[in-house]
């Protein structure tokens, strides 16, 4: 196998941790937004983001791509493929980190809640400035595993046309007849990305305050 | 008008069937210190809950320099308070807690600030002018860029005595403020309220220290099953002959600095 074709490779990564590094993050604003709805003490919303969150953690990710794909140009909107993959993306792991922040923000000690409510924060404020960031912090190390997971799941992104480093190896061994250096290949750097992210991930935890005490 | 800060009316409180208050009538002047004692159990740290509206009466009132918590009178009897007019009321507390609860992602500065800066909305440089100074009154002003986690356990409750004091509270509860600490460190988080109350401020303290009761408070208030058996001067509480209940209690305290009082 030719270096041409491994930077071809290298060059699709590129787009697959593009869309999952985008993904990850606005799947994590929505996942916030979701939580406050379903803490929102109003039942409409607390139903409404269970509906969401069912959804999403029961329906295959190819699924919901496909459905996405096809749904959107229904109701005339067409969006590039880009789009799409992130929009479908980011709902599905909007939906987990949902279910992962919810052990974190039952995690925080309700004297840590007392103390900002003495302190006159209003429900809101407690809930961005107390609640939302010690929640992340607890459930950093599942938000680095969702992320690991999202990166593999990327690879689902090429049935609504996006070219991401799955599909490029399969255009590639395609063309090339090459198909277990390629897939090697590609294997290969999917490891090596999520192996940066999990060290990465934990140096930042590391280096992260802000654990409750107990 | 009342002269009182808190004044507690026939208060009682229900968890579930339990009854963990039975009509309590407490008055709090303003600048004095009162001291909350009593077995463990007896209703302590219910009683200073409610009067932080963090636990509701399940009757009687408690009003706040002649302010209802928790209730507006209106012509069709009470309501509840909004949230915001709740806040209002409470901006005259601070509260202590036995766990100190620091938010552990703050640093020091970041806890006695926050409230200046997300409450009050001051400017990040302001409000931390403001927090630096409520570090240097409780003795912290070295370790202001610290996480809570770096703290000992003495420097912690003085962060969380700083940042109640943050917003100019003019009362000040403490729930049993040095019980979770090693008794080498209480005696600074002590000296902090006791220079408090020279101050003038009005404080409510649950404590178990019967030595700082004696010495600072003016009233000692003693709780037994919910009930308060009385509240009177240290001079008359600790003077023997002294009621069965209390010299009961106090004996389980001869170690903890009690023993002065013998
Ligand atoms: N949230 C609650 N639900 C049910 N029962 C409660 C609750 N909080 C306190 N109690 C009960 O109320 C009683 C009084 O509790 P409280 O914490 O006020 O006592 P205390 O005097 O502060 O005791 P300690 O010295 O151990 O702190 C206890 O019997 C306790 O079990
Ligand atoms: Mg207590």
């Amino acid at each position: 196998m030719s270096w041409k074709l491994f930077e071809l490779l290298l060059q699709a990564s590129l787009m697959t941790i593009f869309v999952s590094f985008i993904s990850i993050l606005a799947g994590l604003v929505i996942a916030i937004v979701l939580s406050a709805m379903r803490m929102s003490g109003n039942r409409w919303l607390y139903a409404g983001t269970g509906m969401f969150i069912s959804f999403f953690r029961g329906v295959p990710l190819l699924v919901q791509l496909l459905l996405i794909f096809n749904l959107l140009p229904l109701i005339g909107i067409t969006l590039p493929s880009l789009a799409t993959a992130i929009i479908g993306l980011s709902l599905c792991t909007a939906a987990y980190q949902a279910e992962n922040l919810r052990g974190g923000f039952e995690g925080v000690p309700i004297g840590l809640i007392e103390s900002a409510e003495m302190a006159g924060f209003s429900r809101t404020q407690s809930f961005f400035w107390i609640r939302t960031p010690i929640a992340l912090r607890m459930t950093f190390p599942a938000l680095v595993n969702e992320a690991i997971l999202i990166l593999k799941a990327s690879s689902l992104v090429s049935v609504v046309g996006l070219v991401e480093l799955t599909k490029m190896a399969q255009n590639l061994s395609a063309s090339t007849y090459q198909p277990l250096p390629i897939f090697a290949s590609a294997g290969l750097i999917y490891l090596v990305i999520n192996w940066g992210v999990a060290v990465v991930g934990r140096r930042v935890e590391n280096a992260l305050p802000g654990l409750p005490a107990k | 008008m009342t002269d009182a800060a808190i004044l507690v009316k026939n208060v009682s409180k229900k968890f579930g069937d339990t009854l963990v208050l039975r009509d309590i009538n407490l008055e709090v002047p303003r600048g004095q210190v009162s001291c909350l004692i009593g077995p463990s159990g007896s209703g302590k740290s219910t009683l200073l809950r409610c009067m932080a509206f963090l636990e509701q009466a399940t009757s009687g009132t408690i009003t706040i320099e002649g302010e209802p918590l928790g209730f507006v009178e209106g012509p069709n009897g009470r309501r509840l308070q909004t949230a915001a007019e709740l806040r209002q009321t409470r901006s005259k507390i601070g509260m202590v807690f036995q766990q100190f609860n620091l938010w552990p992602h703050m640093t020091a500065l970041g806890n006695v600030s926050a409230s200046l800066r997300r409450v009050r909305k001051l400017s990040k440089a302001e409000a931390e002018d403001r927090a630096m100074a409520q570090l240097e009154k409780v003795g912290l002003k070295e370790r202001a860029g610290f996480y809570p986690s770096q703290l000992s356990g003495g420097q912690q409750q003085r962060v969380a005595i700083a940042r109640a004091l943050a917003l100019d509270p003019t009362i000040m509860l403490f729930d049993e403020p040095t019980s979770a600490l090693d008794p080498e460190l209480t005696g600074e988080v002590l000296n902090v309220m006791r220079a408090l109350a020279d101050e003038g401020m009005t404080m409510v303290v649950v404590t178990h220290e019967i030595g700082f009761a004696a010495s600072v408070g003016n009233k000692i208030c003693f709780l037994d099953h919910g009930k308060l058996l009385f509240h009177d001067t240290p001079e008359k509480v600790f003077a023997a002959p002294r009621e069965p209940r209390l010299e009961q209690f106090l004996d389980t305290y001869l170690d903890r600095g009690a023993i002065m009082l013998r």
